[in-house]
């Protein structure tokens, strides 16, 4: 239960002498330490159910017939209760337990990643034994296994606390890791030949009370006291994950999930976790780079020739021949000093942070928005649509999964195929791709009439779910498969918005985008949540000019690039060859365009082939700023390491341009960003520093759709069905081909290989051996890959993972058609 | 089906002029069929009960004072009655894991008698309104299982068990299922565990009676086998005939089985609270007497979790207050005998040993304490304990069970005696009757110990008894 | 390779039948995959937990917690003797003693020729008949070394009728003929009260009956 959901009353517990009011929904370890007294503890995490098993946390209660000791993460708080903490009763059994706990623990500190931070070791500092009376022989066990990619176990440190095998079990739902064995010679390990693959797997790094599970990028890289910390928030994808960053000279080693009861509650995915380390690694621009002459590699140069050949390109240019593509990547402020430049003073309009595989921003701006919270709330029901937030927005999975298996949300799910969440999906109805808009309606539809059969899902089946719809409705909403357009998301989106008490979680899943929307990196869109009719007035102190008309989005940007009417792009941080669901387009669109100006921190395919300027930006770590998550949540993103190289935060290379343009953006800190965008902005006016510094756990939720209106719904018939082909359906993994995670040592191996999986039926139909190689034909290109069958894809689709290392389905897909149908045939 | 191999009973059983409830058709060889036992008024107290409403049948238990027969005495009618009204579905588990050191009764019973089990089940499923009951027998006892099974399949084929059993709207479902060998699965909340599939952990308290969330999070009762073996007799005699047996405490027979140093070891049915240990041991109905010319040095009342009682305590009727009061219990009815010759020490070690590797492993002072105990008494034994070891030993198991541990009295020390139940730092009772043998032998037998003890202040570690590999 | 056998897979499928919650019947299939190939290989937990919707880590966290369940090949014969206090008392320790001695290995131990697999074991409950061993879980009762040695030489000489081999239990199965059932069905599917229930609140004389009036009869 989230804490907004708990009741309100309160009993008087008494500690130590002094009473005070504890929540009845609290153990009374978590009472005991909100009221100030820290009760010892290894097992006990506040995030699980509890399990009772260390005893470190035994305590004398009274709750009326006399004082016994109890573990205090077991009792629930009642009223009149008294507890004992000092006693020597409580001060001998807790000795006891560390003792035991140490007799066969190696006590090897000195080299132990956990030394310094460790519980055990500062517990044993504080309260153990001078001296072991145990002078038996020492449990052995063979010194740290590999149990993943990541992760590391070394059993002889292990106290058998039960967090990482419940994180596994309950949280991650992962069963993958397991006690084995009994008493004495009980341990934590894997199945031969399963490791613990999971997505979440760092977790229980982080959770581990000792030195047991250790994490690659970590494993003695520092000691605890020479590292430094400072708080931000995740940036590889849009849930806003609360962390700290951990550095030590200089150099980022290490991030942690950090509690936030409204976001991530201390859980991170992998990829939020460990794929910092690209940040120092090779494929890092560390200098500006400039290309000499057609056909030639990047040379890196000085910030002087990179921002005048920048400048050059942008002067008295047609701001008609000039369009943005991206900065999702960016944080807010990068995001305002960007849009102000684009917008304000080259005064295009042609600015997308999305490439073609997002939602139109006056959709995700304009409907009723819910938080997490709200999503979560126990009674409630969740409608997924399209997306796989287990592939694209882990710690939000996390969430979505404790709100349906342990508080009783219903889900529903609206997803091209099998997914993350389907396991403990009341019920799932997976739309023919291209379809979704007209089974979210006829889900509509039947919740307050009968139901007809719709987007290839039987009346049956939609009646069902329609009827298992109660409490208040959260639409978490995706796009499914980047083979099919928009069109039919958005459709769903504006029939589930006619159900009652419904309101919607965007699962917009590229990093910062949410903060590109509300900065106004969006055609037709100005800072602020406003449009540029509404915004001109509101910006007419502060921006020189304001586009007059509204611009392309990225597919348009890029046809008007191929047909040789852009003399400017500009890619703020991305990578359309590999991200923009079209390859041939992207191609010919990049090469048609006079100047490719790249800001950005990674080589990607798209700089590297195509960028004629890179000017190297700064890390999310090395430049303050804020962040703002799919709920419109704004988080501080804090410095923690000085820049690579020469590299220099975004949003300075929008200012320097503009002064060199002629134009003084006049700011000159983040903090002066932030106080222009409160002060003309429609919603962001309680977005002050003080807001901020209160909100460093929680952030600060920015509400409201501003001045933007729902659009109308698209009018249109779905795809018509041709019984000769397959729907294509092309997902995110979480490990993908990306360039973060390329540039990441210790998830770059774990990218999924290509693969083509289809219904049994189809696949008897295919007459070939699971995994023989198949040739997947669209009208745009080919593909060959093993096939499998897999009765979680639906009959009359083909799903492939959207990206893998070294191959995209871009290369399959016409973003310009409603759908894509692909040829599955013998090579 | 495989051909069954007649197999003659397991001796053991002593048949003797007492009163008998539980035991009656066990004189027969062929007593656990259905023919015998139809032949002898089998599923009579079904009927019987099934003549009544559900209540009532509650009732009866209730006003019988069934005491529960799995180890705690807790009186099963009371016990029914913590079911939380209108929960469905409720489960009926039986428990026939018997494990516990030194018992010997519930594997009679189960094989000797299985139809009078399932009649006892059925009698609680009917009372209780319980549609599923889960028949738990220990894993190792292959010969219980295929009697069960049998029986089983032939009261389904009959229409006792299944679908409106004797025709009536009462239906229920008997699965049979067994462990795979581990103590602690007796214990109820551990046996739940097992049941679902899991590792068999006790889980935590409270509730204090799966009774509230059992399995599968449902009300449960969990019933040791000799207790629902009652119920046929009681629904056919009553309670007030059930009452004249036995003290007024603990009305009603129970089996005890008497091993060790005995002329006539056996498994008995007893009169609780009126036979004493004097009766059992001495007695010419009985174990006639400590085996040839020796004399009894100490006994366990109750299974190896027992404190030990020593000659002084012969006197005390099989009662579970004066037993409790005299600091120990009389658990699950096994008694095992120890004269002059044994070594107290040797005898501690064993069980010890037994907790230690019974132990589940969920809280830290057993997983850990109760490894540490053996090593130390073994220590011991091999001659390399250190004089400070006595001590430590009390004080490893003062932090598994804080507080005196409950003994018997020691009059020529001038010790009382410490009152049955002890308090334990962990979940369940395992880790805590790790202590008692150490606690009696060492309060009673220092001087074993410190003969064991050499006086060199060196102690060479002991060579690992390491299981995980290397 | 060791995957359940088609007949087994059947098998598998009544037990599992057999419980509200497939997860319940991970120990019965665990011992159905032990009387199948004498120990539990991975293979054979990788197919529960195909069968159980469960994890191969679950399955084995599960069957490693018992001992009955062996990881590794043991012998065609167990050999368990009990040595707590009730047969330690009564020769239990000499009697294993004898065991090492007679068969050549140590407690835990598998004879060369793969026939015996000896085991030093808690109480069986015989505790009145000690000292007592199981071969297979088939019990021995007050046995002598040579009783023993006789029993050994037996087991080798084409062995005994009540020892099957390794991993089978009950030889008897619990059945339940087709429709004879009342309905095994997962907790949620049985929230209803019991019909018989009712007749706590009905005045009438108890005893209602189902289908005919040839109810209770006593
Ligand atoms: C460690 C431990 C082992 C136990 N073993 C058994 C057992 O083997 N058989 C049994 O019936 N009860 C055993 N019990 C007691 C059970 O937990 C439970 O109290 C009993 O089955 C309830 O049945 P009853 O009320 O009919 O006695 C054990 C308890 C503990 C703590
Ligand atoms: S006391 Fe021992 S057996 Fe009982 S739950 Fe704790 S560890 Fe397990
Ligand atoms: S923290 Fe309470 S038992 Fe571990």
């Amino acid at each position: 239960m989230t804490d907004t959901e708990k009741q309100l009353s309160t009993v008087t517990v008494t500690i130590n002498g002094e009473a005070f009011q504890a929540d009845p929904n609290d153990k009374l370890i978590d009472a005991a330490e909100k009221a100030g007294t820290y009760i010892p503890r290894f097992c006990h995490h506040s995030r699980m159910n509890p399990v009772g098993m260390c005893r470190m946390c035994l305590v004398e209660v009274d709750s009326g017939r006399g004082p016994g000791l109890q573990p205090s993460c077991m009792v629930d708080c009642s009223d009149g209760m008294t507890v004992e903490t000092e006693t020597d009763v409580v001060k001998k059994a807790q000795d006891g337990v560390l003792e035991f706990l140490l007799i066969n623990h190696p006590l090897d500190c000195p080299v132990c990643d956990k030394g310094g931070e460790c519980p055990l070791q500062d517990q044993t500092v504080a309260y153990g034994p001078a001296e072991s009376r145990f002078v038996e022989e020492k449990r052995h066990y063979e010194k740290p296994i590999p149990i993943s990619d990541t992760v590391y176990l070394d059993r002889e440190r292990c106290i058998l606390c039960d967090r990482c095998t419940r994180f596994a079990d309950e949280v991650a739902g992962d069963t993958l890791i397991h006690f084995m064995d009994r008493g004495n010679n009980t341990e934590v390990n894997t199945f031969p030949d399963e490791p613990f693959a999971s997505y979440f797997s760092g977790n229980t790094v982080q959770i581990c009370p000792v030195g047991a599970l250790t994490a690659k990028p970590y494993r003695f890289k520092a000691r605890p006291w020479d590292l430094e910390e400072t708080i931000s928030t995740a940036w590889t994808d849009s849930v806003g994950s609360r962390i700290t960053v951990q550095s030590s000279r200089n150099q980022v080693l290490r991030l942690l999930g950090i509690d936030a009861d409204a976001v991530n509650w201390g859980w991170l995915s992998d990829k939020e976790r460990f794929s910092f380390e690209a940040l120092n690694s090779e494929g890092r621009f560390i200098a500006p780079m400039v290309r000499p002459g057609e056909g030639d590699d990047l040379v890196t140069t000085g910030w002087a020739d990179a921002l005048g050949r920048a400048v050059d390109a942008l002067t008295d240019v047609d701001p008609n021949r000039v369009a943005v593509l991206g900065g999702a990547r960016m944080n807010n402020e990068a995001q305002y000093a960007w849009a102000k430049l684009m917008k304000g003073v080259v005064g295009t309009d042609h600015v997308d942070a999305q490439l073609g595989d997002g939602l139109p921003a006056e959709l995700v701006l304009g409907l009723p928005r819910a938080t997490i919270n709200d999503a979560c709330r126990p009674g409630g029901t969740i409608l997924l649509v399209g997306s796989d937030p287990k592939e694209e927005l882990g710690a939000l999975f996390l969430r979505l999964r404790h709100a349906v298996v342990e508080d009783g949300a219903t889900l529903i799910e609206l997803t091209p195929q099998r997914g993350g969440l389907s396991g403990i999906a009341a019920h799932s109805l997976h739309a023919r791709p291209g379809e979704v808009g007209d089974l979210a309606a006829a889900l509509v539809a039947a919740t307050s009439g009968t139901a007809v059969d719709a987007g290839g899902v039987s009346a049956d089946a939609i009646a069902a779910a329609a009827g298992a719809i109660s409490g208040p409705v959260t639409v978490v909403l995706g796009r499914g498969s980047v083979a099919e357009a928009a069109d039919s998301t958005v459709a769903a989106a504006h029939a589930l918005n006619g159900l009652a008490d419904v309101s919607f979680l965007s699962a917009l899943r590229r990093g910062n985008v949410h903060g590109a929307l509300d900065n106004g990196l969006a055609p037709g869109l100005l800072p602020g949540r406003t449009t540029l009719a509404a915004g001109a007035s509101r910006l007419a102190d502060a921006w020189p000019s304001v586009p007059s008309s509204q611009g392309n989005d990225a597919a348009a940007i890029l046809a008007a690039a191929r047909a040789g009417e852009l003399d400017v792009l500009v890619l703020l941080s991305s990578d359309p060859v590999n991200d923009f669901p079209d390859y041939d387009l992207v191609c010919e669109g990049l090469s048609n365009v006079g100047t490719v100006i790249a800001v950005d921190m990674l080589a990607s395919d798209s700089t590297m082939g195509f960028a004629d300027v890179v000017l190297a930006a700064s890390a999310p770590t090395e430049s303050s700023g804020t962040f703002t998550n799919l709920e419109g949540r704004v988080s501080v993103m804090e410095q923690k390491v000085t820049p690579a190289g020469t590299s220099r935060p975004d949003w300075m290379i929008a200012a320097e341009i503009a002064l060199r343009l002629g134009s003084d953006l006049r700011v000159d800190s983040p903090e002066s960003i932030r106080a222009e965008l409160a002060s003309v902005s429609a919603v962001h006016g309680e977005l002050t520093e003080e807001a901020l510094a209160e909100g460093r756990i929680e952030g600060v939720l920015i509400p409201g759709s501003g001045d933007i209106e729902l659009p109308a719904a698209p009018a249109g018939d779905g795809p018509a069905n041709d019984a000769y082909s397959l729907r294509l359906v092309a997902t995110r993994k979480m490990y993908d081909g990306g360039v973060a995670l390329r540039n990441s040592p210790a998830s770059s191996g774990l990218a999924a290989a290509i693969k083509v999986r289809v219904n049994p039926v189809d696949f008897e139909k295919l007459g070939v051996e699971a995994q023989a190689l198949v040739k997947i034909v669209s009208g745009r290109g080919e593909l060959l890959a093993p096939v499998e069958a897999d009765a979680g894809v639906p009959t009359g689709t083909a799903a492939i993972p959207y990206s893998v290392d070294g191959w995209v389905a871009n290369l399959l897909i016409d973003a310009a058609a409603p759908v894509t149908d692909v040829r599955v045939e013998r090579p | 089906m495989p051909t069954h191999t007649y197999v003659p009973h397991a001796p053991g059983y002593v048949d003797n002029d007492g009163p008998k409830i539980v035991t009656s058709r066990f004189p027969h060889e062929d007593s656990y069929t259905l023919e015998r036992s139809e032949a002898t008024g089998g599923y009579d107290g079904l009927r019987a009960a099934l003549a009544k409403k559900p209540s009532e049948v509650h009732d009866e238990v209730r006003e019988a004072t069934v005491l529960g027969r799995g180890g705690a005495g807790f009186p099963a009618g009371v016990k029914w009655g913590f079911m939380p009204p209108g929960k469905f579905p409720y489960y009926l588990v039986v428990n026939g894991d018997e494990s516990e050191p030194g018992t010997y009764k519930d594997r009679l019973l189960m094989e000797r008698d299985p139809h009078q089990l399932i009649e006892g089940c059925l009698i609680t499923c009917y009372a209780l309104g319980l549609a599923q009951c889960f028949l738990y027998v220990r894993g190792e006892m292959a010969l219980a299982q295929e009697r069960i099974a049998q029986a089983l399949n032939d009261a389904y084929a009959n229409g006792y068990v299944g679908k409106n059993i004797l025709g009536t709207d009462f239906s229920v479902d008997i699965t049979l299922t067994w462990g795979a060998g581990a103590y602690i699965v007796g214990e109820e909340t551990a046996l739940i565990e097992s049941l679902e599939g899991n590792r068999g952990m006790p889980r935590l308290k409270p509730p204090y009676f799966p009774a509230a969330i059992g399995l599968y999070g449902q009300p449960t009762i969990v019933n040791n086998v000799e207790t629902l073996a009652n119920l046929p007799w009681l629904m056919l005699n009553g309670p007030s005939q059930y009452k004249t047996y036995g003290s007024d405490d603990s009305p009603g027979t129970r089996m005890v089985a008497v091993s060790g140093h005995l002329n006539r070891p056996g498994v008995y049915e007893i009169e609780q609270g009126v036979t004493t240990f004097r009766d059992l041991f001495y007695g010419d109905n009985f174990c006639q007497g400590i085996r040839d010319g020796h004399e009894l040095k100490m006994f366990v009342p109750g299974g190896g979790s027992a404190p030990w009682f020593f000659p002084e305590q012969v006197d005390l009727p099989l009662e579970a207050r004066p037993v409790g009061a005299a600091g120990s219990m009389l658990g699950s009815g096994a008694i095992m005998v120890m004269d002059e010759t044994t070594d107290a020490v040797k005898a501690a070690l064993r069980l010890v040993r037994f907790y230690a590797r019974e132990s589940c492993g969920k809280c830290t002072p057993c997983r850990e304490g109760t490894t540490w105990e053996e090593r130390v008494l073994q220590r011991i034994l091999d001659g390399e304990g250190r004089p400070s070891d006595i001590d430590m030993l009390l004080d490893i198991a003062d932090n598994i069970s804080p507080g005196p541990y409950p003994n018997a009295a020691y009059p020529d020390e001038g010790l009382e005696a410490i009152p049955f139940p002890p308090k334990q730092t962990t979940i369940c009772p395992l880790g805590p009757s790790s202590v008692a043998p150490i606690t009696s032998t060492i309060r009673r037998f220092r001087h074993e110990y410190e003969a064991k003890i050499t006086k060199r202040d060196s102690i060479p570690v002991t060579a690992a008894p390491v299981e995980g590999e290397s | 390779m060791s995957r359940f056998s088609d007949a087994n897979v059947a098998t598998a499928e009544e037990i599992i039948s057999r419980y509200p919650v497939k997860k319940s019947a991970l120990i019965p299939l665990l011992h159905l995959s032990q009387e199948q190939n004498g120990h539990v290989t991975d293979d054979a937990m990788r197919h529960i937990a195909e069968l159980t919707d469960t994890t191969p880590a679950e399955v084995k966290g599960t069957g490693s917690f018992y001992e009955m369940f062996k990881f590794h090949p043991v012998g065609t014969y167990m050999v368990n003797v009990c040595t707590n206090l009730s047969c330690q008392l009564l020769g239990g320790e000499e009697l294993l003693d004898h065991a090492e001695k007679s068969l050549g290995v140590k407690a835990g131990g598998t004879t060369a020729d793969g026939m015996f697999t000896l085991e030093d074991v808690e109480c069986i409950a015989a505790c009145t008949e000690a000292p007592c061993l199981q071969v297979n879980y088939r019990y021995r009762h007050r046995i002598t070394t040579d009783e023993f040695d006789q029993m050994i030489a037996d087991l080798r000489n084409g062995g005994l009728d009540d020892i099957p081999s390794h991993g089978t239990l009950a030889q008897i199965r619990q059945t339940i003929p087709d429709g004879m059932g009342a309905g095994i069905v997962p907790p949620e599917q049985a929230r209803e009260e019991p019909v018989w229930l009712a007749r706590n609140r009905a005045d009438d004389v108890p005893g209602s009956v189902a289908g005919g009036d040839d109810g209770v009869g006593s």
